[in-house]
């Protein structure tokens, strides 16, 4: 069954595969879209064979299930992490190569990378063990230790630092000397986003809120309101905004004059009844894709506050939004359901 | 208590989750792996600690970490388990393969987080129900444990179920002494008498102890085990409002209380509540089935320390009393204040 609206018709494709979909990517270079399952399939669909979805390609990197996905180092791979405890490289066209052996589930990957160096890194958590890799160095050059598990990571503009999410706050680490700095906010964070300009570290939070600290003096910030927690977290390009799901409708906090500090959210649009699930910002345009647990993804002009239907929920047999992702250029948009609906929409 | 944009859902469809606790030895990785290879035509997702003594095959074994969260409101007794909220979440995405999941935890550990979790974490709610609570002791050990560890008397005063496994290493006097011991610390719970963990898995799986349509049920076996109790403290009381189980040096006592007009719900609900802040932390666990007044349909209330749920559960079935009765387990227990406090309820 293919999602039904009039930009989907027009520039949409999508196929229905089994199981659940957990997340979804486009490589640096734009060209492959990866969508994987909690079952442990990744969905490989390239962007010349984007019109035919029977073309789509499903491959198994894991013995077991597939807990999460980033974007390699490399202009066309992607890295998954398994329930078998390891991260494996899949690049088109070659074998799936096992990158790192863990001693935990893999539960969550990310990658950075400088265009004008071509240099890279990526780190996964195993636990309370983080562990980056530069480049495509088959030795780790650190693995970072932590008195809980950790719940997320992110790396800072220049890929200098990462920020580890856990228990009583996050930790900021120095990827080359390993030096720390400790955010320290009783209770349990699931989850971190840096700001793109390193102004500060944003974390989410059990209680359905999310804190932050301003990096320049350490100054903790309260971001409340949500009716669940917040999963999703993305910040527009020029770090204006920090766009969250967790409510009826999009709530973006804003990041200059001052804020978020004694700044109330811009509240942008939602599904009435329903819940934002995925936001992400367009790597370009002050323009952000939201989905939502009905089903529905919405395309929202942060500035003129204009709405583009990307598709509504009513079709129920899709499930919610659980993957949103837009290509490095700003002319894909893919997306993944909870019953296994994957789907690309072009923009360009 | 019911979040407006979670879709209320049938609690048949959600996973049910059973949680093993019990001393080191006890015989906890026998029952499981008992469970696992049983014939029932059912999978298990199973959730283990890192101290297992055996080992566990079974398709799906997720290694635990046992992290204790407390939650933002600064309270001790007010915890999670949050690993446990990680992997439920993730083993969710999987549903379609397995029927249920079983939680091991240490021989330590107390329950109350894991059965909190339930309670508090809304992904967890929406998609998983914490079954029921199985205590596995052993016959030999018993009640030297129950003497030295008050997370052993925390763990029986917990469960929905005891197994009093190894009863082949002592003799039936023995075993009448240790029964009547963890009858006095849980009234509540089915005990059941095992070797080598070998037990009907109908008696260990899918008990609904802490599903509110059962509240019900479980409340009258306290009166009737009560009465075919020969220990001491059996006077055939029943006439009586309030009933009151000694304790017998492990700290836990539990009581119940009955009342035959109909409650107030809004002075019912600022009572317990205003009893749940003040004694939660002593109270382990909290049961109610609720006559209010105005109301067809029978309220049913439960709570683990300060963590409470309640529901209406359908009308009175015709021939049933109806009364309200309200059951504590917990420690310091202060009867009359609870009693009186409950009687000033009435509508
Ligand atoms: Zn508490």
């Amino acid at each position: 069954m293919a999602l039904q609206s009039q930009l989907m018709d027009d520039r949409g494709h999508s196929r229905k595969i089994e199981g659940s979909v957990i997340d979804c990517v486009i490589s640096r270079d734009g060209q492959y879209l990866a969508y994987v399952t909690a079952d442990g399939d990744l969905w490989i669909a390239t962007a010349q064979d984007k019109h035919s979805p029977d073309q789509w390609k499903v491959y198994h990197p894991h013995d077991g299930g597939i807990l999460c996905l980033s974007q390699d180092i490399s202009p066309q791979g992607f890295l998954t992490g398994g329930d078998d405890n390891t991260v494996q490289r899949f690049i088109p066209g070659q074998p799936i190569q096992c990158v790192a052996k863990a001693s935990r589930w893999v539960e969550h990957l990310t990658s950075w990378y400088n265009l004008k160096t071509q240099q890279g890194l990526f780190a996964f958590v195993a636990g309370k063990q983080v562990e980056v890799y530069k480049n495509q160095d088959k030795e780790h050059c650190a693995v970072l230790q932590h008195d809980s598990t950790v719940s997320g990571i992110d790396f800072s503009q220049y890929g200098t630092a990462l920020a580890c999410s856990h228990y009583n706050g996050a930790t900021l680490w120095a990827v080359d000397t390993q030096e720390k700095r400790g955010f320290v906010w009783k209770g349990s964070h699931i989850g971190v986003i840096m700001h793109p300009y390193d102004e500060a570290l944003i974390t989410a939070m059990q209680e359905n809120d999310l804190h932050g600290w301003r990096l320049s003096d350490g100054h903790n910030m309260r971001m409340s309101g949500y009716t669940t927690k917040v999963k999703s977290l993305s910040f527009s390009m020029n770090g204006k905004w920090l766009a969250t799901s967790g409510t009826e409708n999009v709530v973006m906090w804003p990041f200059f004059d001052g804020g978020p500090i004694g700044k109330p959210p811009a509240e942008l649009t939602g599904i009435p009844n329903s819940c934002c699930t995925q936001v992400t910002f367009h790597p370009q345009y002050e323009m952000l894709a939201a989905g939502f647990l009905d089903g529905s993804v919405l395309l929202i002009d942060t500035d003129a506050k204009k709405v583009l239907p990307v598709c509504f929920g009513n079709q129920q047999s899709h499930g919610s939004i659980t993957a949103l992702s837009f290509s490095p250029a700003g002319d894909l948009l893919s997306f993944g359901t909870e019953n296994g609906t994957i789907a690309v929409l072009d923009l360009s | 208590m019911s979040d407006s944009n979670v879709t209320e859902k049938n609690t048949d469809q959600l996973v049910p989750v059973t949680v093993l606790t019990g001393y080191l030895g006890a015989g906890k990785t026998t029952l499981l792996n008992h469970i696992l290879t049983a014939q029932h035509g059912k999978k298990y997702a199973v959730i283990i600690n890192e101290f297992g003594e055996l080992g566990v095959d079974n398709d799906l074994v997720v290694d635990a970490d046992e992290e204790i969260f407390e939650m933002n409101n600064g309270c001790v007794c007010c915890t999670i388990r949050g690993d446990l909220v990680r992997i439920l979440e993730s083993l969710m995405k999987r549903r379609h393969k397995f029927d249920g999941i079983i939680v091991e935890t240490t021989g330590l550990a107390d329950p109350a987080p894991v059965a909190q979790t339930f309670f508090v974490d809304e992904d967890v709610r929406s998609k998983c129900k914490l079954d029921a609570v199985v205590t596995v002791v052993d016959a030999k050990n018993v009640m030297q444990t129950l003497d030295d560890s008050k997370e052993a008397v925390s763990q029986v005063a917990f469960a929905d179920v005891i197994l009093l496994n190894k009863t082949d290493l002592v003799d039936k006097e023995t075993l009448l002494k240790i029964e009547s011991r963890l009858k006095a610390i849980n009234p509540f719970a089915q005990i059941h008498r095992t070797e080598k963990g070998n037990i009907a898995l109908d008696k260990v799986l899918k008990q609904g102890g802490f599903d509110l349509q059962h509240a019900l049920s479980l409340l009258p076996e306290f009166l009737e085990n009560d009465h075919d109790d020969a220990h001491h403290h059996h006077d055939h009381e029943h006439h009586h409002d309030a009933h009151l189980h000694h304790e017998h040096g492990d700290g836990i006592t539990s009581i119940s209380l009955t009342i035959n007009e109909p409650l107030d719900a809004t002075r019912f609900n600022s009572w317990i509540m205003s009893i749940l802040q003040q004694f939660g932390m002593d109270l382990l666990r909290t049961k109610g089935i609720l006559n209010l007044k105005g109301m067809n349909e029978r309220f049913a209330f439960q709570a683990v320390h300060m963590m409470a749920d309640g529901d209406f559960i359908g009308p009175w079935k015709a021939g049933e009393t109806r009364n309200s009765r309200l059951v504590f387990i917990g420690r310091n227990i202060q009867e009359k204040l609870l009693k009186d406090g409950f009687e000033r309820c009435r509508a």
